[in-house]
């Protein structure tokens, strides 16, 4: 069948610039360039990831969307007619990659944050100390001290296992199999040198990983990959994924194409064969059933690391995260609807869940009203953007954040949302080895630590101006945070004044 | 060594066993066992457990090596993603046996519930092997992804079905075993019936003379019957389904 579909980007490339040196044939990963007497672009392959411009030595090429795509509609967007095409080509459920691009409302940038004038000072974070070490896992009750005969004093209480981050983030999970080895020895090694963690994701932990151990997160996800006691041991907090904010509810296939030599023997799968994650855990029908995972994993370790549970925000997300805490979980991970992923049905990934800012608010008020919200640590994710979006999800009741897409934009992705089709030319979500190849796991995990480095320094700029010395300090205070331009029903829910009260 | 479970919290228990295999003893007997989880769960190595009464949940769950037999009955998720090691339950089990079961033996004499042997996978040596001694409930070997699986059906009673519906459905690797005939109706649409080939026989002899040895089962009996061979038609069952 012939196809409708026009070409979504127009590769331009300067005539008088290009010296031919044929770099950007090699760099794309979509064979869009050829050499034909010049070089040649097939406009229809090039899905504007840049990576030809980018390395282009002339600066010779350019890519802008086909002017000529499709007649404007409001109604009838080029997106929507782009899909319709497709599906009436193939008969096939639409994939997409990265977090949801339409445009909902971002409720971080209608939140602004306070700040000290004249009757309280501001601290100055380049000379005063600054604390934004935070510490995962369930906290006691309350804490009661020994004093022995000479006056010393001692803590009686016995505490839970807690898992130190320099920097109140995280890198998010992203399985070897949706993202390439390097990019995950990238991510373990700036985990490594930040003082935070990394995540595996679901699909097992490379050897090369192993040496990381204390920056890691191991997962257990439903397909159970590459699950076993060394490797629910060989992190320091386990994993129970539930559900992702693309695509809550929605199980997972990596295709056995992408399931190489390596990614077979660190899944502990058969060579070659698809990797199905079902939609639930068959042993998880009910927080009673959460309850006996759960703690199979702390009988596994030895009631010596902290279990997480990672949730989709879903609509009744507060009951829910409530039920997971009395089920025994130390953690909990909220990923909003606008989380990344590397596949994910179009129709779940744009229509199902809800935004981070309003399920964290509510999570948060909820354990607080039942008492609870000691227990368990809450990572906050789907969208985590900058500094500004952590201080203020921060303020509004998380512990800390996890970030996916801005680890892998500083890794060089350029969000053209092509990870499903593995080919993706900055060597991050492909397994093509000539293209793993070319991100250099020492210099990507200089970017990702460049990246922790600066927006610690930005958080404790914030913190100053607060005239507060800890993140501790701004944890759940939302006395701090003011919300321009939201109604009111958004505002109860956020517990957030409107500015100007 | 023995172990009285009476009244002890599954905690305390699993932590004395554990306590035992690191002083290097190699058969425990468990006394009063009456529903504590997670039996066999966080020791590696080549333990023997007796188990004397009713195992809870997750018993052998991420097992590396251990044997448990039980005398009775036990309940759900039994062998859950286990790697290695055997486990033999003399009486009927409960639903989601052998969860993502990597490698090691189920042998249940009786009959089980519902979703077992499902997302069996295998791996260089590790294949995982489930004998069901009576009758399966529906979604039995969903998601296989390798592995062996066995049904028996044996002391049926009159019009009690061998096996439930959804059997083997998104199945993509291993094989499933059946003595006598499913309905085509009760099959996924993912396998294919096949006879029996001559590499199936020996497999299946090797492992059903075992199975029979631990439970004191007639091997000739069981062979009497003819068994079918359920396997994938394809180990991409859901390459079409997308647009790219």
């Amino acid at each position: 069948m012939s196809t409708y579909l026009p070409p979504e980007f127009i590769h331009r490339i300067d005539k008088d610039r290009c010296r031919r040196c044929k770099r950007c044939i090699l760099n794309c990963g979509f064979n869009a360039l050829s050499f034909q007497d010049g070089i040649v672009a097939d406009h229809s392959k090039c899905v504007a990831c840049h990576r030809c411009a980018t390395y282009c030595p002339e600066m010779a090429i350019t890519i802008e969307k086909n002017p000529l795509a499709y007649k404007g509609n409001a109604l009838w967007t080029s997106d929507v007619q782009k899909n319709i095409q497709k599906q009436a080509e193939t008969g096939g459920i639409l994939l997409t990659g990265m977090g949801n691009d339409k445009p909902y409302p971002i409720y971080w940038d209608n939140l602004l944050i306070d700040a000290c004038q004249v009757t309280n000072p501001s601290i100055d974070p380049l000379r005063e100390p600054m604390e934004l070490r935070t510490y995962l896992g369930r906290k006691p009750e309350g804490l009661e001290f020994n004093t022995d005969a000479n006056g010393e004093v001692s803590l009686k209480t016995q505490l839970e296992p807690q898992v130190k981050l320099d920097v109140p983030i995280i890198f998010a999970p992203m399985s070897f199999g949706s993202i390439s080895l390097n990019a995950q020895k990238a991510l373990a090694k700036a985990a490594e040198q930040s003082g935070i963690l990394m995540n595996t994701g679901e699909g097992g932990l490379h050897k090369d990983l192993a040496p990381y151990g204390k920056n890691i997160i191991v997962q257990v996800a439903s397909g159970r990959f590459g699950v076993d006691s060394k490797y629910l041991n060989s992190g320091v907090i386990v994993e129970i994924k539930v559900g992702q904010g693309a695509k809550p509810g929605i199980g997972g296939h990596l295709p056995g194409e992408k399931v190489s030599a390596e990614i077979s023997e660190t899944r502990m799968v058969p060579l070659g064969s698809d990797c199905i994650s079902p939609a639930p855990h068959h042993d998880i029908y009910s927080i009673e059933d959460l309850n006996q995972l759960i703690f199979a994993i702390k009988e596994a370790t030895n009631y010596e690391k902290p279990v997480s549970v990672k949730i989709a925000a879903v609509h009744n997300v507060a009951a829910i995260a409530s039920g997971i805490v009395r089920a025994g979980a130390d953690i909990i991970y909220l990923d909003g609807f606008r989380g990344g992923t590397g596949a994910a049905p179009n129709v779940i990934r744009d229509n199902v869940g809800i935004p981070i800012e309003l399920a964290l608010a509510a999570v948060d008020d909820r354990l607080r009203q039942e008492g609870i919200r000691n227990r368990a640590s809450l990572i906050c994710a789907g969208g985590i953007r900058n500094s500004g979006d952590i201080a203020k999800a921060i303020a509004l009741g998380a512990d800390a954040v996890a970030i996916g897409t801005s680890a892998l934009i500083a890794l060089g992705c350029h969000v053209c949302q092509k990870c499903y089709t593995g080919n993706c030319s900055w060597g991050i979500a492909t397994q093509r080895p000539e293209m793993v190849r070319r991100l250099d796991p020492e210099v990507g995990a200089e970017r990702l630590a460049n990246l922790i480095h600066a927006w610690a320094a930005e958080l404790k700029e914030i913190l100053g101006a607060l005239g507060i010395n800890s993140i501790e300090s701004l944890r759940g205070s939302r006395e701090r945070l003011r919300a321009v331009g939201l109604n009111q029903n958004v505002l109860d829910i956020l517990g957030v004044k409107h500015a100007g009260r | 060594m023995k172990i009285d479970a009476k009244d002890r919290h599954y905690r305390d228990l699993n932590a004395l066993i554990k306590k035992a295999v690191a002083n290097g003893e190699t058969e425990i007997e468990l006394l009063n066992i009456n529903g504590q989880r997670y039996l066999g769960t966080g020791i590696d190595g080549q333990v023997k457990i007796t188990v004397q009464g009713i195992p809870g949940s997750d018993m052998g769950i991420f097992m590396n090596g251990p044997t448990i037999i039980v005398n009775d009955n036990a309940q759900d998720s039994i062998a859950n993603t286990m790697n290695e090691g055997k486990i033999v339950i003399n009486g009927h089990a409960g639903d989601v046996l052998g969860y993502a079961m990597r490698g090691g033996k189920l042998f249940v004499k009786g009959s089980v519930g519902y979703r077992v042997g499902i997302h069996m996978k295998s791996y260089k040596k590790h294949i995982p092997q489930v004998v069901i001694g009576g009758t399966a409930k529906h979604f039995f070997g969903e998601y296989m992804a390798g592995g062996v699986l066995v049904l028996l059906g044996l002391n049926r009673q009159q019009g009690e079905p061998l096996v439930g519906d959804y059997v083997g459905t998104g199945m993509h690797g291993g094989v499933i075993y059946i003595r006598g005939t499913v309905k085509e109706e009760q099959l996924g649409k993912e396998v294919a019936v096949m006879d029996l080939e001559e590499k199936d026989e020996a497999e299946l002899s090797s492992l059903l003379q075992e199975y029979c040895t631990d439970l004191g089962l007639d091997y000739e009996e069981i062979r009497a019957e003819k068994f079918i061979k359920l396997v994938p038609v394809s180990n991409r069952p859901y390459g079409q389904l997308y647009a790219y």
